[in-house]
């Protein structure tokens, strides 16, 4: 076990930030915290790397305990933070340079494990951190955060604000860290980027809502979904919350998710409500449950 | 120009030493359109919105906003639009009331209409027991709610949401997407920018952005036809990664 969570709380004066939260995470996994923003998921992260002490419950990260042991911890730990903290005034290889030395490793040493990332950053070795663009400051820290070869990295939403293709391309990068052994524990708030992981876990307001492999989350779905499209999406919104059998009713890309609260629901009559309303163009098709949904199901109860 | 044409753009270049960052783009919105503006971080999208809300002089090129000149009519742009981005929204140290106070000031309403508004806000919003809180302890959903909701307070023809929804709850996210919405269905136009790519699809016409250019402008639907791809994200991977 790589990452042991046992019964973790903090509060922030009355806000209660994580509450009696439990996960193990597996040597080598890939493992994704899914929430919004306040869900607790810095919270963790700052615990888990020892620079901030819980209320209650234990936790030990590569086999130490994050309070006896953090001296080791912080060894054996890479931490990418949800705000870019590297040195603004520090060219590229300045910064590389300076996490190198602090760990007291060289980045000859560990070039290996960061040659793929950082080889797409330096060209630009001499620029200013602070010049960087979004996509490549975002390489820089994490180069930075592997040069002393951690055995867990720590990811705090290391593709928010950045768009799909360079999110993409990260998530590629941590698949090959992965074989290489290193256990990733990453937060996000894009649903799909969960679907990426190992196993899950769903946080919102400090509390954990389910924990599986994203596969196995979504057949826990209670309820059969469908797709809705029409010609005036607005009215189809207004009309289907309207509707008194709705259960819930997103929109989702192209179409709505409409769940029906009775199990023997029959789409035909929907389809006759809708036109009686005035819209056209009704199409209704069963669909399949993605994260999202599961999400807002559970974050409903 | 046509009739109900609100944004017009011809030729719109900006110019920074030897780089440029936005490269003869064209377009035009329709009144009431939801017009998505996509593009990957660093394509040139900011400073094209920067041009059309008259806070940066392009190069070159053409562009009415809501009928005014880009060059010439900045002020009567920055009255007739309202804006709002991920990053700078609300007052954090104000409280809602306050915020709603301020900015419609700003915006040169009458106090018995910003009272007016104020009521009528909260109410719509549900925000009552909040009204007297500062925005910087309320969540990030509502906060992003309440500035949608600031930005629309002196009846701009044109909402600009610069990236409204990142980081947001999917709950909340879709409950915002409401709101947009609703206020297209009343006649305002919104210009939004947005790395989600399921939002993309909620509009009406969608542009993406590649390198200072527009590489594609159609409907979704359109889109994913022409570049046979399932989905808005497909198309996106398939246009900025060539």
């Amino acid at each position: 076990m790589s990452i042991v969570i046992e019964n973790i709380s903090k509060s922030y004066g009355k806000v209660s930030a994580l509450d009696t939260i439990s996960m193990d995470i597996d040597q080598g996994e890939l493992y994704g915290l899914i929430g919004p923003d306040g869900a607790g998921k810095t919270t963790l992260f700052r615990i888990l790397t020892t620079l901030l002490l819980p209320d209650k419950g234990m936790a030990t990260v590569a086999g130490y305990d994050i309070i006896k042991d953090f001296k080791a911890i912080r060894k054996q730990v890479g931490y990418m933070p949800g705000r870019f903290s590297l040195y603004q005034d520090l060219t590229v290889e300045e910064n590389l340079h300076f996490f190198a030395t602090i760990f007291g490793t060289t980045i000859t040493e560990n070039y290996d494990l960061i040659k793929d990332i950082y080889v797409q950053i330096e060209p630009f070795k001499n620029r200013r951190a602070g010049k960087l663009s979004g996509g490549m400051k975002q390489k820089l820290a994490l180069s930075c955060a592997l040069i002393h070869k951690p055995k867990v990295l720590f990811l705090d939403e290391p593709t928010t604000g950045v768009d799909p293709v360079s999110r993409k391309e990260f998530w590629e990068m941590l698949k090959r860290l992965q074989e290489k052994g290193i256990t990733i524990l990453v937060s996000t708030p894009y649903m799909d980027e969960a679907a990426l992981c190992d196993r899950i876990a769903l946080i919102q307001d400090g509390k954990i809502l389910e924990i599986d492999t994203p596969g196995s989350i979504v057949k826990h779905y209670p309820k059969p979904i469908y797709n809705i499209g029409a010609n005036n999406t607005y009215r189809l919104i207004e009309k289907l919350n309207t509707y008194e059998h709705k259960h819930s009713v997103f929109p989702f890309g192209e179409y709505i998710h409409y769940t029906d609260r009775r199990d023997d629901f029959n789409p035909k009559a929907l389809k006759n409500y809708l036109e009686t309303e005035g819209l056209e163009d009704i199409h209704i098709e069963k669909t399949k449950a993605t994260i999202e949904d599961t999400f807002m199901e559970l974050a409903k109860q | 120009m046509m009739e109900d044409t609100v944004i017009q753009v011809e030729g719109l270049t900006k110019v920074f030493g030897d780089f440029t960052a936005v490269n003869n783009i064209s377009f035009h919105v329709n009144k009431g359109e939801i017009f998505g503006f996509l593009g990957a971080n660093g394509a040139g999208k900011t400073t094209a919105m920067k041009m059309l809300i008259g806070i940066s002089a392009p190069s070159s090129g053409l562009a009415h906003v809501a009928g005014f000149d880009v060059y010439t009519q900045t002020e009567s742009i920055k009255k007739t639009i309202g804006y709002m981005s991920q990053k700078f929204a609300l007052y954090d140290d104000l409280t809602v009331r306050e915020n709603i106070r301020f900015f419609g000031g700003i915006y040169g309403l009458t106090k018995t209409r910003i009272s007016q508004k104020s009521n009528q806000l909260i109410e719509e919003l549900g925000l009552e027991k909040v009204a007297k809180s500062l925005v910087g302890s309320l969540p990030l959903g509502w906060k992003q709610k309440i500035a949608f909701s600031v930005a629309m307070l002196h009846d701009p023809k044109i909402v600009f949401l610069d990236e409204p929804t990142g980081g947001v709850d999917p709950i909340t996210r879709r409950q915002f997407w409401e709101m947009i919405y609703k206020a297209a269905n009343n006649g305002t136009t919104i210009f939004v920018t947005t790395h989600y790519m399921d939002e993309a699809e909620y509009c009406d016409r969608v542009s993406i952005m590649v390198d200072g250019r527009i590489e594609a402008l159609d409907t979704p639907k359109n889109l994913k036809h022409h570049y046979r791809s399932e989905s808005m994200n497909d198309v996106f991977l398939k246009l900025a990664r060539s």
